[in-house]
């Protein structure tokens, strides 16, 4: 369920590092808690990101929630298809509903989130 | 089916405009008996207007029908239990009506000389003053017109004061038990939001609160009781760090209906509140309000508030406009006057006594309600409630039918829901909030209601899930409507 590949945040993101950008998402448990998505709001590129501060928002018809970057850097890039099709989000989470691309400029960051068993043992708890 | 709802005929409606008719009217005039003017003459042509497109044209008995026939398709808490958590919705006592139906007041204009008003001038003195007594607090201003902009007039009072003293501060305390609309208060007051987590008790953990009341903190804004129904029990001690570190404690009042005639935040050290007068004092929710969020601070705050002030002279009332520190007005006018009216009617019919009586039961009753439902329900917070309780649909979960279900079911059984999914801290929570106007037999009949659809659950959780079942419209696709509104009727071309 929760690739091998990628780190997570107590707040249900993950994180996947390609050279020096990571990638970030949020999880399957997380749009599962959430319900529909009926709305995303992402950052702006260029917009300078701190680890653990909101990174964006995402509406489902139960409630707004902020998204917390799970790593410190520059956004380089956004998701510009879930702004027409928030939907994705509840479709494939880990992969196409990705949500933005962020330059890293701190990797030893990563030091302080999960890998997948610890969030797996994380979300067994809370469900 | 149990208790309480039976079937019933409901007719249908089309859209007022669908209905309409050409040349159709409500009422005839008389004849015209004096020299006639030409509008257009007398006001230029441009500015006036001959037709309205897709104006409705409808007779009277049509008008009356639509309307009433719309009203059927309402739930209303007249009708019955209106157990939606954190909205307090109680009964609106007539009485409050028949003392906002007075003429004087009725018909009262904001612009009449003050010394025709001086009834209404007293009303909101001696509104200001009761709910000074109540919350403990030094001054209250009646401008803001609902609890966000309360919470929005509070905050801004509070970065008055800390920048009078040299520096308003950067960051904004919340837990993450407060209501939804305070991050949103603090942002659009200019402050950065830092979120507190509750410990397993529900609460903020006082052992960690003191290393985040740092000297970039301006306040910390708490509910309480907070959005599990629980109440902060150290709420003295949270108000006595932040004041040793230059920061204030705002609450959030929303939930005060559990704490009037009981205890007051004033004396536990609260700086600014604002209350609800749609919650706690009784006045109408129906019809969007409109809603009236009062602020009360203390005397170090009063010289920020809202202007115009009231101020006696001579024995008569006067607005005073020589404010220099105020962060001047929040709302046109005085505030929702009509509101404030019913408020101070509710409040002088109850007396201290009564409105003692009614914080008590509002307990009681959820205290009742948890009890009876804990066997069926799970509650993942065992602190004391206060005026409501939370549930999640843990159990329910597991045949798969969630709180959303549970709350659509409950309309089968002719209750309005309770608060689905929220607090945000409880995965699937009901929130229930019965309130104190509910009899124990309107109690008994929603407690049976819900064990119903427990069993159902069990048994049979497709009908749960497939539910509201009696209802004119069945379940409707909320996730479209939201991911593609379509916000207005266009007639067909």
């Amino acid at each position: 369920m929760y690739p091998e590949d990628f780190k997570y945040t107590r707040e249900h993101e993950w994180v996947k590092v390609e050279g020096d950008v990571g990638v970030v998402g949020i999880t399957f448990y997380a749009q599962q808690a959430l319900g529909d998505i009926v709305y995303v709001d992402l950052p702006k590129v260029g917009t300078r990101v701190e680890q653990g501060k909101p990174l964006g928002s995402v509406e489902s018809v139960k409630a707004v929630s902020d998204i917390y970057a799970p790593v410190s850097g520059e956004v380089i890039e956004v998701n510009e298809a879930l702004v027409e099709k928030p939907e994705l989000l509840n479709r494939d989470p880990h992969g196409a509903a990705w949500l933005a691309k962020i330059r890293l400029n701190s990797p030893e960051e990563l030091n302080n989130l999960l890998d997948a068993a610890q969030y797996q043992a994380l979300v067994a708890e809370e469900s | 089916m149990t208790g309480k709802a039976r079937s019933h005929i409901v007719q249908d409606e089309p859209l007022v405009f669908e209905i309409s008719a050409p040349g159709k009217r409500g009422c005839q005039l008389p004849p015209l008996d004096v020299p006639a003017v030409d509008a257009a003459e007398v006001l230029g042509a441009a500015n006036v207007r001959r037709e309205i497109e897709g104006f409705p044209e409808l007779s009277e008995v049509e008008v009356v029908r639509h309307f009433t026939r719309l009203s059927t398709w309402n739930y209303a808490i007249d009708l019955g239990m209106y157990p939606l958590g954190s909205c307090t919705m109680k009964y609106n006592p007539r009485a409050n009506e028949a003392a906002a139906s007075v003429e004087g007041l009725l018909w009262a204009h904001p612009y009449q000389p003050e010394e025709t008003v001086q009834g209404c001038l007293e009303i909101m003195a001696r509104l200001e003053r009761a709910l000074a007594e109540i919350t403990g607090m030094d001054a209250v201003s009646l401008q803001p017109a609902a609890g966000a902009h309360g919470e929005l007039s509070g905050i801004l009072l509070i970065r008055a004061l800390l920048a009078s003293r040299g520096n308003p501060r950067r960051k904004i305390l919340i837990p993450d038990s407060a209501h939804g609309t305070n991050p949103a208060t603090a942002a659009i007051a200019g402050y950065e939001v830092e979120n507190i987590r509750s410990n397993e008790r529900g609460m903020i953990d006082i052992e960690a609160f003191p290393s985040l009341v740092t000297e970039d903190v301006a306040a910390l804004m708490i509910t309480n009781p907070n959005t599990l129904g629980v109440f902060e029990v150290n709420i003295a001690r949270i108000a006595e760090i932040l004041h040793s570190k230059g920061a204030l404690l705002y609450m959030d009042g929303a939930n005060m209906n559990a704490l009037v005639g009981i205890t007051r935040p004033g004396d536990a050290g609260v700086d600014v509140l604002h209350l609800n007068l749609h919650k706690t004092f009784s006045t109408p929710h129906g019809g969007g309000g409109p809603g009236s969020g009062p602020v009360a601070v203390k005397k170090e705050l009063e010289p920020f508030l809202p202007k115009p002030r009231l101020k006696q002279v001579n024995g008569q009332w006067r607005w005073d406009y020589d404010r220099p520190q105020s962060i001047g007005r929040v709302r046109a006018f005085y505030g929702n006057f009509g509101v404030l009216v019913r408020a101070l009617a509710y409040i002088m019919a109850c007396g201290p006594e009564g409105l003692r009586a009614a914080t008590v039961d509002a307990v009681l009753n959820s205290n009742y309600v948890r009890k009876k439902l804990e066997p069926y329900y799970d509650l993942p917070h065992k602190e004391p409630s206060m005026h409501e309780c939370v549930f999640s649909d843990r159990r329910q979960a597991r045949h798969g039918v969630r709180t959303m279900d549970i709350a659509k079911r409950l309309i089968d059984y002719g209750f309005h829901p309770y608060t689905v999914a929220f607090p945000l801290i409880v995965p699937g929570a009901l929130m229930i909030e019965p309130t104190e106007s509910e009899s124990l037999r309107e109690l008994d009949l929603f407690i049976e209601a819900m064990i119903a659809i427990a069993r159902e659950a069990e048994e049979n959780p497709e009908l749960v899930r497939t539910a509201p079942h009696t209802t004119r419209t069945s379940r409707v696709d909320e996730v479209t409507a939201a991911r593609k509104p379509i916000l207005r009727w266009r007639p067909e071309r």
